[in-house]
């Protein structure tokens, strides 16, 4: 922490908003009433989520080394700052930005922020976030404080609220968009941001706009609450609205979300908003913590339900001037450029500005403007880098630069005569890296790094698959160049992996009796239209090799697509089956431990993946071979059910997954009792008393999670199926089947 | 004037002549094996950033990190917590603990050729409140950093270069004449 923390409130005398300091005193308050074990830990996490100061990996003291788990040295007589959380432990910094837009005065500021309190990194998170990772409690005000001189605050970046309100970073200059959405979203920002009707959630609530509907700039059918422009012709002129949807979400088992109103004006937009909270905060779930996002509401009272208590909730609301008045003169908004408009350069021979040019540039709907995308590997940038783009943004622009979902930066309004001189500056700041929005622009979540909750190396991933595809990137066929590639280090999809053409997320298998980080591949997703389709984990491979699979996969596409044929469509056409068979091999002959010790550890680190030596040959023979054979019919089943609902067969996929969970319940419970009957109820019954009453399947983080999906299903197994309830059950029940997996092996550990 | 969060760079001497990749393997047996004293928490792999932190050692109270800023592989000492002592105690923990990983460094790459250069090393202050790039800190601390490297260097045959852009953290490049010597220095 630093010795200079108590100086800047005096320094930033009068350069807050009134509002802002008071916050930040009384923030400041909280954290020496939790030092002095005033404040109960648990209440204190929640008010530090709610400022975006988050838990990181190791931060309940315990990291395994490679050989053993052993305790991180902390301060033993500091108080934690939450359960399980030692006080000393470094964190992450959210910090809002939004929907992404920032002045190159904010650039400098968090240049100064990541090397001062973290590890000269900030990092652009998919929700066009900047995080700082490493960070002191104790300098949480000192930073808050020098963020808020400069207009940002961190209110909200966590915790159980409404988190920062994304948009297209395109909005004002795309010329496929309905109309700006920017005033739009920065109303909602601002009507929402500690609004008393947005206090009271069970979980937290993510808005986000988009102005159009065919792009996936905004995301908004995975969104809680997604606004895509529209316009209408009204008695001869043209309106503005929104297209508003509800409910969406990734998370573990992935919503789209559904029509709230397919044309909401932009005066109703903050009424609703406010109801919407209103109704969240009154009837969403609070003690489920995995049921309690909006959009287990939304399914679960179906959406007409949802929006009649909405609309009867918005008849009620007092009336509010902030209303319109946060949209006045909406309309009217326009950035504005800083030098005259100009024509696009030739690349004239220079490969690599000409590779920049078709990937990084697009052309504004201004003519002679263009947008360049800074393509920022793994989201990461130094502090010089920030202020090399500080000064460029400066140079050549208004400074008008966006943050993206994509973890990049978007210049907006260079003239074309400009381009040439600011991609040399852009270069030479180590920021011309081509390949914007292509195969190589690799999104991932901080998994492992840095995150509690991670099970693979999402980063370390990317960062390999990246040092690959750089190499030879502008070879590839372009049908394979503009593939999207998502990696999330866990299955909470933070990396997005859903809506990628090539998804993975981390899971956890045994193998040989060791633990070997893999990752789940996703196909069937869909970046375009606004995140417009989910895919599904077709087989789980083991990290080391995943480039092998990336390679399969691209490879099978370009050998057996049709022409023109999309990433997408081609998986559904060819259907999960058959590329399950390309990538099949990947899950064979895997080497024993002491042959490749490489293998049983993950991207970028060599400590031994797992726990130490897992009851090798601990258990009963037979017993392991009937949970093992056990466990493969109930994964064999998960992956049938994927294949009957690309056919269509909705109920049977469905009743599918849900004997797939039984299955795998019953492999859990045969440990134990080998007696146990095929009949559902008893499965059930003997899995609840033996591994949820004694809290055994429970997951650290996850809670009864994934315990509560069997539950529910079993309760639910007469329920017909739809399309997207089927889709679910199929989620659930893969996630079911990684949760028997981990209990297995804590078990057969804690044996051990 | 107060100095703290000192951070000293020694560039490597030369091109690197290992994969940085090796110093992640090496930063967790650290870890493993208490080779550097004090809590050391992970290592943060930033290979892919260029121009950036490369591999980091992160501590508590410390990290280290064989550093590429500037395109200039080196090794870096942040010291990162407030420390007790005066000015002199603490520029000389950031530059002995700079001088003692590049020691050890050089140990474990010592079939490769690593060596770090003898000829000078950057000295930043991590703290824009304690230490703000100005006129007025360099007229503040020019005594204090001369007074300190005389005694902790044993000689006068140096040179400061203050860093000039404004907006980055003050800083000095300390070039010397004479060679360094880790062992006396560590
Ligand atoms: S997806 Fe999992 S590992 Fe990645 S950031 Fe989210 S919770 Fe962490």
């Amino acid at each position: 922490m630093k010795a200079s923390n108590s100086l800047w409130k005096e320094r930033l005398d009068g350069q807050l908003s009134a509002q802002m300091a008071d916050e930040l005193d009384t923030f400041e308050m909280e954290i020496d009433l939790r030092r002095q074990g005033k404040v109960d830990e648990k209440v204190f996490a929640e008010t530090r989520l709610r400022r975006g100061a988050y838990g990181q990996r190791y931060d309940n003291g315990q990291r395994y080394d490679g050989v053993e788990t052993r305790q991180l040295a902390f301060r033993d007589d500091a108080e934690t700052k939450g359960p399980n959380t030692a006080w000393d432990a470094p964190g992450m910094q959210r910090i809002k930005i939004p929907f992404g837009g920032m002045t190159p005065d904010q650039l400098e500021v968090m240049a100064e922020l990541a090397e001062e309190y973290s590890d000269g990194i900030a990092h652009i998170t998919t929700r066009q976030d900047f995080q700082l990772h490493f960070v002191h409690i104790e300098d949480a005000t000192a930073l808050m404080r020098r963020l808020a001189a400069v207009g940002i605050t961190t209110r909200e970046a966590c915790g159980n609220s409404v988190r920062n309100v994304t948009g297209c970073p395109f909005a004002g200059v795309c010329a496929d968009e309905a109309f700006d959405v920017s005033p739009y979203a920065d109303a909602l920002t601002q009507f929402l941001l500690g609004h008393p009707d947005a206090q009271n959630f069970g979980r937290k609530f993510k808005p986000s706009f988009s102005g159009c509907h065919q792009h996936s700039c905004g995301l908004a059918a995975m969104h809680d609450m997604g606004m895509t422009a529209v316009t209408r012709e009204v008695d001869g002129e043209t309106k503005r609205g929104f297209r508003v949807v509800v409910g969406g979400g990734l998370g573990t088992v992935p919503y789209q979300a559904k029509v709230f109103d397919e044309f909401m004006a932009p005066e109703e937009l903050l009424p609703i908003a406010q109801a919407m909270s209103k109704v969240f905060a009154k009837h969403g779930e609070k003690k489920v913590r995995s049921r309690a996002r909006i959009k287990f509401l939304v399914a679960n009272w179906g959406i007409e339900k949802f929006r009649e208590t909405v609309l009867e909730e918005r008849a009620k609301l007092e009336h509010d001037p902030r209303w319109t008045e946060l949209i006045e003169g909406a309309e009217g908004e326009q950035e504005t450029p800083l030098n005259p408009p100009g024509d696009l350069p030739e690349s004239n021979g220079d490969v690599e500005f000409g590779h920049w040019l078709k990937t990084n540039i697009r052309t504004q709907r201004q003519d002679g403007y263009f947008t360049a995308t800074v393509a920022l590997p793994l989201g990461d940038m130094t502090a010089d880098q920030l202020r090399s783009l500080a000064d460029i943004a400066r140079k050549f622009t208004n400074g008008t630069i966006r943050t993206t979902v994509e973890q990049n930066f978007v210049i907006r309004w260079v003239s074309g005569a400009d381009v040439s001189a600011l991609y040399q500056e852009l270069a030479a700041a180590g920021l011309g890296e081509a390949g914007a929005g292509a195969i190589l622009d690799i999104v991932s979540c901080p998994g492992t790094d840095t995150c509690k909750l991670g099970i693979s190396s999402s980063r370390g991933l990317a960062a390999e698959l990246r040092k690959r595809l750089s190499e030879k990137i502008f070879e590839l066929d372009e049908a394979i160049q503009s593939l999207h590639i998502k990696i999330s280090g866990c299955f909470n999809s933070c990396g997005q992996h859903h809506v990628a053409d090539i998804g993975f997320y981390g899971v956890a298998r045994g193998v040989h009796g060791y633990k070997v980080p893999h990752f789940q591949v996703v196909l069937g997703g869909q970046w375009e239209e606004n995140a417009g389709s989910y895919g599904l984990p077709i087989v789980a491979i083991p990290s080391k090799r995943i480039p092998d699979a990336v390679e399969r996969i691209t490879g099978y596409y370009l050998k057996s697509r049709e022409k023109g044929e999309q990433f997408v469509h081609f998986v559904n056409r060819v259907g999960k089956t058959k590329i399950r068979q390309e990538l099949d091999h990947l899950t064979q002959n895997l080497p024993e431990h002491d042959a490749d010790p490489d293998f049983y550890a993950d991207w970028a680190d060599p400590r031994e993946y797992t726990t130490g030596d897992i009851g090798k040959g601990e258990c009963a023979g037979e017993v392991i071979s009937a949970y093992e054979f056990a466990m493969s019919d109930a994964e064999r089943m998960v992956f049938n059910a994927q294949v009957l609902l690309e056919e269509g067969g909705s109920q049977k996929a469905g009743e599918e997954a849900y004997s797939a969970m039984i299955k795998s319940a019953k492999a859990l419970v045969q440990i134990d009792y080998d007696d146990v009957s095929n009949d559902p109820d008893e499965v059930v019954e003997e899995f609840e008393e033996r591994f949820c009453d004694t809290g055994v399947f429970y997951d650290p983080f996850a809670g009864p999670k994934f315990a509560n999906y069997l539950l529910a299903a079993h309760k639910s197994a007469a329920t017909p199926f739809t399309a997207e309830s089927a889709h679910y059950r199929i989620e659930e029940a893969q996630l079911f089947i990684e949760a028997v997996h981990s209990c297995y092996t804590k078990e057969k550990t804690t044996a051990g | 004037m107060e100095l703290q969060h000192v951070n000293v760079k020694i560039l490597v001497d030369g091109d690197i002549t290992v994969d940085p990749g090796r110093f992640i393997d090496v930063f967790h047996r650290w870890i493993r094996e208490g080779v550097i004293e004090g809590l050391l928490i992970d290592v943060a792999d930033y290979r892919h950033v260029p121009h950036g932190p490369g591999v980091m050692l992160i501590g508590f109270d410390f990290d280290y990190s064989m550093d590429n800023a500037g395109g200039n592989w080196g090794m870096l000492y942040n010291h990162k917590s407030p420390l007790d002592g005066n000015n002199d105690d603490r520029l000389s923990t950031a530059l002995k603990s700079a001088a003692q990983a590049c020691k050890l460094l050089e140990t474990e790459f010592a079939d490769d050729g690593l060596k770090f250069s003898r000829q000078g090393f950057e000295l930043i202050i991590n703290d824009r409140a304690l230490a703000p790039n100005t006129d007025e800190t360099w007229d503040a601390c020019q005594p204090i950093l001369q007074s300190f490297l005389k005694s902790a260097l044993g000689h006068e045959e140096f040179e400061l270069q203050r860093e000039s852009e404004p907006r980055r953290r003050f800083g000095v490049t300390v070039e010397t004449k004479q060679p360094l010597d880790f062992d006396a220095l560590a």
